[in-house]
């Protein structure tokens, strides 16, 4: 096979549009989709160009037109038996036919486990630049390129990256951190079908069986409240008076990744650089330092509350309202005013 | 079973302080450690070579300097060891970096595995494994958390968010490791021994040993520039709320959630 190659002085001008490669697991629009919609609304606004959104799979032509609510211009439905399931191979062949018929501008990918494994092989076969997991896009007022801005150095550093010279211009976009884009009632938008050439003998890797996580699977991403722990509550049983406070608020556990690596709670909870990005309406955080890591994946939240006995922790600068003290005295004494208000309230 | 294990050596991100005033790293006094990721894809390598016999050859491109962490993965138990380097690979983005390495693994042929770490913990993009599986034009697994061979095919079990995948492949293919992978292991005393008391063993890959198209590799190959970087700032209006105890305090804090409409 004849590889790929990039700066082949490509034509920018013939490329156009911005495309958000939608995900789905068995057969239900992921969530990170709505979020590249809202973003790639806001970029193609900017450039003057249209949203299409494009989403592979098979039977499931009802849930992918439910995007058209979200506002896109278009959906491109790749079609095919071959993409019932997820390949590396079907989808990455599939999409890049796609893109290289039809020349997006920037195409955006969910930054998830499964965009971060097709977006690069993808980015290879069509020969152009990936720039992984982004936490902020703009536009370039001076030549309408894209601006994508990435943590490195465990998020010590931010760099912006540029693709100057090949297009589709293309990122990883990581999850939670982006603005979903907003529900529609009467949508405009079209949806095409494609039919990509895919033969049996494409797919290399086959899927003999899914060992579906469990149903309860704490749901960070869409959490209004978090409740997080860190190392300060010394010890698992600290998770009990945090889920105390959690389930009085209607909220989900998060932990920092020092409660996690101690063994005191399942990694699903690590909010972080290598856990889940958040951005709920509060973020509580009890005995965390406030670590850059961790101020990765949760300083997008709206309001954010710390306890911690320690004032000089770093959490306290980027927070809306601290208290210094012990939060085994502090929690529930939360608790115990929520109780209050209630009762007050009926 | 012949495998390739590519490594990459990293400053220990743990231990990166910034200048605030310049914006860059300070790296100096930054231990230089073995990617995490890429220690667990390398154990791997050594445990199937413990079971089913072959050869572990580790590549690493980088600086001079990276030898040590190739020093390290000898004493570990690998065979053989090479260090890609040159000049004109500096710079490299993923893109890049996966052209190069591709060519590198040709150079050593022979195999029927080769392993990554699933991303390096500088630059955290998880994409060089990917890249480099297109341009040997091989299939993938990424996110490998049990590896098992089963006569001439292997079944792999693919972490995703929503639950793991159990797939099935065919050699040759390349494989990414997190750390849910396995415990790698120290280097043995004779390891140890052997590698840094030893003549050197380590091969050298530069620029005239690969095939690669220079267009597509260094700065000028890559495809993705740094337009700019800088420390990121995060400063709210912090109000740390005052009370005579902890009680008043919480409560306060309780009061002015309620006043938001936040509980
Ligand atoms: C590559 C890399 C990735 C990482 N990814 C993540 C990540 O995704 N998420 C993450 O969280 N971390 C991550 N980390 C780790 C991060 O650097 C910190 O080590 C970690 O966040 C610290 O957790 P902590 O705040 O719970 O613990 P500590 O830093 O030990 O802080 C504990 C805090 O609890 C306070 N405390 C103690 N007792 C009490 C009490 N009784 N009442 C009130 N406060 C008390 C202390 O004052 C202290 O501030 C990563 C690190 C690396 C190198």
């Amino acid at each position: 096979m004849k590889r790929a190659k990039v700066n082949q002085n490509v034509n920018l001008a013939e490329y156009h549009d911005v495309w958000i490669i939608g995900e789905q697991r068995e057969g239900k629009i992921h969530p990170v989709t709505v979020e590249l919609i809202g973003e790639g609304r806001k970029l193609a606004d900017k450039i003057g160009k249209k949203v299409i959104a494009v989403v592979a799979g098979y039977d499931i032509e009802e849930e992918v037109k439910k995007l058209l609510h979200y506002g896109v211009d278009k959906i491109i439905y790749i079609q095919h038996p071959l993409l019932k399931e997820f390949s590396t191979d079907g989808y990455a062949i599939a999409t890049s036919q796609l893109i290289l018929e039809r020349k997006p501008e920037i195409v955006l990918v969910g930054a998830t486990s499964i965009g971060r494994d097709v977006g690069p092989r993808i980015a290879a076969q069509i020969g152009t630049g990936l720039v992984a997991d982004c936490t902020s896009l703009d536009i370039d007022p001076e030549d309408g390129k894209i601006l994508q801005t990435r943590p490195a150095f465990g998020g010590n550093l931010m760099a912006t990256i540029i693709c100057p010279k090949n297009r589709p211009q293309m990122s990883t976009v990581r999850p939670g951190v982006m603005q979903k884009a907003s529900y529609i009632e009467n949508p405009k938008g079209e949806i095409e079908i494609f039919e990509p050439n895919l033969e049996e003998k494409d797919i290399r890797v086959k899927l003999i069986d899914k060992i579906v996580a469990d149903k309860k699977a704490v749901n960070l991403i869409d959490a209004k409240i978090i409740v997080s722990g860190g190392r300060g509550l010394k010890g698992a049983v600290g998770f009990e008076t945090v889920r105390k406070l959690a389930d009085k608020l209607g909220a989900e556990v998060g932990a920092s990744r020092a409660a996690v690596d101690s063994g005191w709670i399942d990694h699903v909870h690590q909010v972080g650089q290598t856990g889940t990005t958040v951005r709920p309406e509060v973020y509580i955080a009890c005995g965390i330092s406030g670590a850059i890591q961790h101020l990765a994946g949760m300083s997008e939240s709206k309001y954010i509350i710390a306890i911690n006995k320690d004032p000089n922790a770093p959490i306290f600068k980027i927070c809306n309202y601290g208290i210094v003290g012990d939060l085994y005295e502090v929690i529930p004494a939360m608790i115990e005013a929520i109780d209050k208000k209630i009762e007050f309230d009926f | 079973m012949n495998i390739i294990v590519c490594v990459k050596q990293v400053p220990n991100t743990n231990e990166v302080r910034i200048n605030q005033e310049t914006g860059t790293l300070i790296r100096d006094g930054v231990p230089s450690i073995i990617n995490p990721d890429d220690r667990n894809a390398l154990e791997e390598a050594l445990a199937l070579k413990d079971e089913h016999g072959g050869k572990v050859s580790v590549i690493s491109m980088g600086p001079p300097q990276a030898k040590e962490a190739l020093k390290e993965a000898l004493a570990m138990g690998a065979d053989e060891a090479v260090l890609v380097t040159d000049r004109a690979f500096g710079g490299s983005d993923t893109w890049a970096t996966a052209t190069i390495l591709a060519a590198a693994v040709e150079k050593v042929g022979g195999y029927d595995l080769v392993f990554c770490g699933r991303q390096a913990i500088d630059g955290d993009t998880a994409q060089v494994g990917p890249e480099m599986a297109e341009f040997l034009d091989l299939p993938q697994v990424t996110y490998c958390k049990e590896i098992k061979v089963d006569g001439e095919k292997i079944i792999v079990n693919r972490f995703t968010e929503t639950g793991d995948y159990i797939l099935e492949v065919k050699p040759p293919v390349v494989f990414t490791a997190i750390k849910e992978l396995n415990k790698p292991r120290y280097p043995s005393a004779r390891g140890i021994f052997e590698v840094y008391d030893g003549p050197d063993q380590i091969k050298v890959y530069t620029l005239e040993d690969l095939d690669v198209d220079v267009t597509q590799i260094g700065l000028k190959g890559s495809p993705t520039n740094v337009y700019k970087s800088f420390v990121p700032v995060r400063s709210k209006n912090s109000e740390i709320i005052e009370g005579f105890n902890n009680k008043e305090k919480a409560a306060t804090l309780v009061d002015k959630l309620c006043d938001l409409k936040l509980i």
